[in-house]
């Protein structure tokens, strides 16, 4: 059978969960993967690939790789492809991983599939699952005229078990051709945060207009430092300046699939339905009884945020220190 | 010197998606179809760039049912760009085909010296196509750009990833940039420019004409289906400290979460 060639993502040298969760899967196929690891990081990652499932790595640890360059990460790409001979790719639907895949495939002839939630394999059949209107509906997506297929996955939408230390892969070192580049990374700015994107995160506490001024969003990084939760935003208070975009979640924000998400002071415009509706449960707290976000809410208090927020952050702490 | 926008018409975000019985797409009845929200950004800058380069004109092109699809290349008019192509395309084009398309008609029509183009379109959520075009047409390209600075020979943008991180790119000209939603504020269409918009010529191409092979398109989708409906919300009662108490519980003995 055709291999699996899985694009792996490193943070401080740690394997992503993401990039986990799709070894752990496709090792699950039967097929044989290749794990591409890029950079002066994934040496140290190699053992990780292994233990998730990876029976082949092909590394590369020149340090010309340690910035994501769309021009030279899809010359590689498209290289690993080839060399390895894998028809599928899997790769996380991250920040990299989005930018990257649809050139690569524009490069080799080949379809892409975005934001999949859900994934099935069988033989060369592939067959996605996947939102559109930022969750408003659910389509299937299958490859034609595609001898090689790219599917990006969600983050947080496969399981991952414990890894298995045992395992061991095979390494092959390899240097990419390099394309003249027209693109240069000239800096990266860190964020002010060392969080989980929201993209990422497992637990979202999220704040509306029902907080009545930014300053207030302060509640909210409380709770959110006790849960290690990630802050997130309506887009009402987005457009009205409280916070930057990048804390949006809805149609023209982030679409979200966290394991629990507490939306505070939210009406829930359908917009926002749809980019958080994918949680896995839904806290609402809001002081109107008819607003819409507890149609999609699992849980809801109607009440006071400025009463409950408070109280819920003192409880957490005590709930989670034993 | 021509300024290309490629852009693309979508159903606005407040319209609740139906399925067609047969779920093999969206119902299209009763869809308000607008200019996807974050090619208004494209279009922003495309002119802002204009109004400092006099000598630029801006294009605004895109691909999709003729008979609609006009109406998002208006307001792209109606803002302030100088011309307009549609490719008359059937519904459903993927992402590849799509590019492909836009990327062919934009060599004969161009060259390009600035591609600006939406970070994805909100009904595919795919982030594709400018990746595509830019492939197709050799040019580099940064997506997800916030803000954007230009000379003659190169563009600077910064690029938003995870975590409130930018990577500051620079690109040699020509180049791709697809717009995040703090790039700009997108202007309204003035009336003097609404009226000058409906009387505008708008170029045309046919899909079928481009000598793009059905091979070209690479994905399908079939099975629609709306999320599943959720069970009804449990409504925590009582005082604040009892509501509190029965959320944790909840969340630790019921949804099993904590």
């Amino acid at each position: 059978m055709s291999k699996v060639l899985i694009f792996a993502e490193f943070q401080n040298d740690n394997l992503k969960r993401s990039s986990q969760e799709l070894l752990q899967f496709a090792a699950k196929t039967g097929r044989p993967v290749v794990a591409l690891a890029l950079g002066t990081g994934a040496g140290g990652g190699v053992a990780q690939l292994a233990h998730h499932g990876a029976a082949e790595v092909l590394l590369c640890k020149d340090s010309a790789y340690d910035a994501y360059n769309p021009e030279l990460f899809a010359s590689a790409a498209a290289e690993a492809i080839q060399i390895s001979g894998a028809t599928l790719v899997l790769a996380s639907a991250s920040s990299s991983g989005k930018d990257l895949f649809p050139r690569v495939a524009a490069k080799i002839g080949a379809g892409v599939v975005s934001d999949g939630t859900e994934i099935t394999v069988s033989g060369e059949d592939v067959k996605v699952k996947k939102p559109l209107y930022s969750g408003k509906c659910f389509a299937t997506a299958s490859f034609e005229n595609s001898p090689v297929k790219i599917v990006l996955m969600r983050a947080n939408q496969l399981p991952v078990s414990a890894a298995d230390t045992a395992k061991t892969a095979s390494v092959t070192e390899h240097a990419f051709n390099k394309p003249s580049l027209k693109t240069l990374i000239k800096e990266i700015v860190k964020g002010a945060s060392e969080k989980l994107d929201l993209t990422e995160a497992n637990i979202i506490v999220s704040g509306g207009r029902g907080l009545k001024e930014a300053a207030n969003f302060k509640m909210l990084n409380d709770l959110a430092a006790v849960l290690g939760a990630t802050v997130g935003a309506s887009r009402a208070v987005v457009d009205a300046g409280w916070v930057g975009h990048s804390m949006q979640v809805g149609q023209t924000g982030k679409t979200v699939a966290p394991t629990l998400y507490i939306a505070v002071g939210i009406s829930g415009a359908i917009q926002h339905l749809a980019g958080m509706s994918g949680s896995k449960v839904i806290v609402a707290i809001n002081n109107d009884a008819n607003a819409p976000i507890f149609q999609k809410a699992t849980y809801g208090i109607v009440g006071d945020a400025f009463e409950i927020v408070p109280k819920l952050t003192e409880e957490f702490k005590k709930a989670l220190a034993h | 010197m021509k300024i290309f926008i490629c852009l693309k018409q979508v159903p606005d975000t407040e319209t609740k998606i139906k399925i067609l019985p047969d779920h093999s797409a969206i119902d299209p009845a009763g869809i308000k179809w607008v200019m996807n929200p974050y090619d208004e950004h494209a279009v922003e800058e495309a002119i802002k760039f204009k109004e400092k380069n006099p000598t630029a004109q801006v294009w605004a092109i895109t691909s999709g049912p003729k008979s609609r699809a006009v109406d998002a290349l208006r307001t792209a008019l109606a803002m302030g760009a100088d011309e307009a192509i549609v490719i008359n395309s059937p519904e459903n084009l993927d992402a590849y085909s799509t590019a492909k398309a836009l990327a062919q008609v934009i060599s004969t029509e161009g060259p390009a010296h600035l591609i600006f183009s939406g970070k994805l379109s909100i009904d595919a959520n795919q982030s594709s196509v400018p990746q595509m075009v830019a492939e197709f047409l050799s040019i580099p390209h940064t997506s997800v750009v916030s803000k954007f600075e230009t000379s003659p020979e190169n563009t600077t943008v910064e690029r938003d990833v995870e975590g409130g991180a930018k990577e500051i790119v620079q690109m040699i000209n020509p180049s791709l940039i697809a717009a995040n939603k703090g790039l700009n504020m997108p202007r309204y269409a003035s009336l003097p420019g609404i009226m000058k918009a409906k009387k505008k010529i708008i170029k045309e191409f046919e899909f079928s004409a481009l000598g793009i092979t059905p091979a070209e398109q690479k994905v399908k989708y079939s099975g629609f289906t709306l999320p599943p409906e959720k069970p009804a919300v449990k409504l925590l009662t009582g005082d604040a400290s009892s509501q509190v108490s029965q959320l944790i519980s909840s969340l630790r003995d019921e949804a099993k979460v904590l």
